[in-house]
């Protein structure tokens, strides 16, 4: 078993080696082609349009301010009073940055490539894998492995080659932040993390740049257009900053993340669509000069919730203007681009880290590979409960395994012995027979054996009530590769 | 007024039937989770508090934490007697720091909507 161990790690190492290279030769490939490519695009208009050779003027001279391309390209949206010719010009002149080639950037960039906009930066220290791509649509199978940005360009360069593409294969940090965004004329948060929302709306505090916010979870979604107007720490006309919203972040154990929570493709895909759309119509409407200019049309900052499941699955909510006493937009505020820059604003700290669970002592627990042993012995092989969701359990489980959902013992109130029998505690198995406890990665497991010690389940300790380490990660690591890991 | 006022002071606050204000709560965000993944909750709550007060946002949580909540984790929901960081609270659909915050006193045909913050994307 050791040596396919190793053996399986070693393969594991040189995978991980060789989509490595492969990136990099990705990489330089798409830097080989990008400008190529452009060029192309470029000769197959000279022909046509504004570029003229000396001699060659048999036609008149090209006098829009558009390429007769741009014309067939844009000529939907040029039509519409929102977007019109100044609005297209706007968008051709503009540079937005997307922070996060996610579920909520792909869908985002792309319609702004479309939509033509001058320049599209795109933030992202991630590589694509294959859990990402039923919702982050921009990606494909044959790019798994490849930087997110890259595959990201890649797709809104195949969409639309007269944007200028801007790739930054890196986190967003306190460090780099200034560089980067002070380039941009709009900012796009579509990251996936509290940490990196505080210090996005920091930045475009700082540089005045409005922010179209957006996140996703499981059937829900949330929109909320910030800093708009962008007006200077302590402008009263300035629009709310994500900190007036959320003064405080929310404790880092009630974070859910996609892979935790999951998330429907086209939940994300809805609100990183409605972002593109919140961003053209303010560059379209002129940023700056956006509605909040006219006095008899304040912006009104709103939240929009949608809801897949429910009844009505759009809310629009009036939220609150600029909180007078905000940490980063208030006039008292002693935010500036240097404090930030040096990095004595621990974002991570401010948001709080999840300590691993660790309720049980050593003696409580076994390892995946001992309860392996116990169920090929011939002594009781007792009780196995799989706190795990159902949805998870569903999935694949342990042969023999009851499945008790976390939440649902959460949900039970006082837990109460009455609730576990006579599905879970039937009369067939011994009093004294042992009960282990297993879920994905091994918290809830042990909160759970604590919680039926103290339901007096373990008979005064007549009873055994373990969990097992690692849950069904260690399950698979090593006892059984074949089970799919959700 | 004023029979509610009497009505509130009843000898021993028990037995007599007290005035109810008929309001609906919604959760959203996944808070729904903690309240039996019920979204939408038609409630009859008490028209005022312990010390005989009109009910606030304040009394409302409470409220739900002892009546409404089945669930366990209550530090989800309620953290150091105050809603935990996180929740947004809408009045009417307006964001509740524009009425007032826990203070806002709850009327009759009140939607108050609780919103858990989503981070992923």
């Amino acid at each position: 078993m050791d040596s396919v161990t190793n053996k399986a790690e070693q393969l594991r190492e040189k995978i991980a080696q060789t989509e490595k290279e492969l990136q990099n030769l990705r990489r330089q490939l798409n830097e080989l082609e990008s400008p190529i490519q452009n060029l192309d695009v470029d000769q197959g208009h000279s022909s046509t349009s504004t570029t003229k050779q000396p001699g060659e003027a048999s036609s008149p001279k090209w006098k829009w301010p558009l390429r007769e391309e741009e014309y067939s390209r844009y000529g939907r949206q040029l039509i519409l009073p929102t977007v019109g010719i100044k609005g297209q010009l706007r968008l051709k002149s503009t540079a937005v940055l997307i922070v996060g080639a996610g579920g909520l950037g792909c869908p985002a960039a792309a319609y702004l490539a479309g939509a033509g906009v001058g320049t599209l930066g795109v933030v992202d220290g991630d590589i694509v894998e294959t859990s990402n791509l039923h919702r982050q649509i921009a990606h494909s199978t044959s790019r798994v492995g490849m930087m997110k940005v890259d595959s990201l360009v890649e797709y809104c360069q195949g969409l639309n080659p007269n944007v200028t593409y801007v790739p930054h294969r890196e986190h967003l940090t306190p460090q780099n932040a200034e560089g980067i965004v002070s380039k941009y004329d709009l900012v796009l948060d579509c990251t996936d993390h509290p940490t990196s929302r505080y210090l996005i709306s920091d930045i475009c505090v700082l540089l005045q740049k409005p922010l179209v916010s957006a996140s996703a979870l499981r059937t829900d979604g949330q929109l909320i257009v910030l800093n708009n107007p962008a007006a200077a720490q302590g402008a009263a006309n300035g629009g709310p900053c994500y900190r007036c919203v959320f003064p405080k972040p929310p404790p880092a154990d009630s974070v859910v993340s996609c892979g935790e929570g999951g998330v429907l493709g086209p939940v994300v895909g809805v609100m990183g669509v409605l972002q593109a759309l919140e961003a053209i119509k303010l560059i379209a409407g002129g940023i700056g000069k956006a509605a909040g200019s006219d006095p008899k049309e304040p912006v009104a900052p709103s939240l929009l919730l949608f809801s897949a499941t429910s009844t009505t699955p759009f809310r629009s909510l009036r939220m609150r203007s600029r909180r007078p006493n905000c940490f980063a937009c208030s006039a008292g505020s002693t935010l500036t681009l240097k404090e930030l820059g040096s990095g004595s604003l621990d974002y991570v700290q401010f948001c709080g880290v999840t300590t691993p669970v660790n309720v049980l002592k050593p003696e409580e627990r076994i390892s995946a590979t001992e309860y392996k042993d116990i169920l090929a012995g011939k002594s009781h092989k007792g009780l196995l409960f799989d706190v795990r969701e159902k949805e998870h359990f569903d999935i694949a489980s342990i042969p023999g395994a009851v499945n008790v959902p976390f939440s649902i013992l959460q949900r039970h109130g006082r837990p109460t012995v009455g609730y576990l029998t006579p599905e879970h505690l039937s009369d067939t198995i011994p009093a004294e027979a042992p009960i282990y406890v297993v879920c994905r990665v091994g918290n809830d497991s042990q909160i759970v054996t604590r919680r039926l010690k103290e339901m007096g389940l373990d008979g005064n300790g007549e009873r055994d009530i373990r969990d097992i380490k690692g849950g069904m990660l260690a399950w698979k690591h090593e006892v059984d590769r074949t089970l799919p890991f959700t | 007024m004023s029979t509610i006022q009497a009505a509130e002071k009843p000898p021993e606050d028990i037995e007599i039937p007290k005035p109810e204000l008929s309001i609906v709560v919604e959760f959203t965000g996944g808070l729904e989770m903690l309240f039996s993944d019920q979204r939408r909750h038609p409630l009859s709550i008490p028209v005022t508090n312990k010390e005989g007060n009109p009910l606030t946002i304040a009394d409302l949580i409470e409220h739900l934490c002892n009546h409404t909540m089945k669930d366990t984790r209550k530090e989800l929901f309620v953290l150091d007697d105050h809603l935990r960081p996180g929740i947004l609270v809408l009045i009417n659909d307006a964001d509740w720091e524009l009425e007032g915050e826990e203070a806002y006193e709850i009327q009759a045909g009140d939607n108050i909507l609780f919103v858990s913050t989503l981070h992923g994307g």
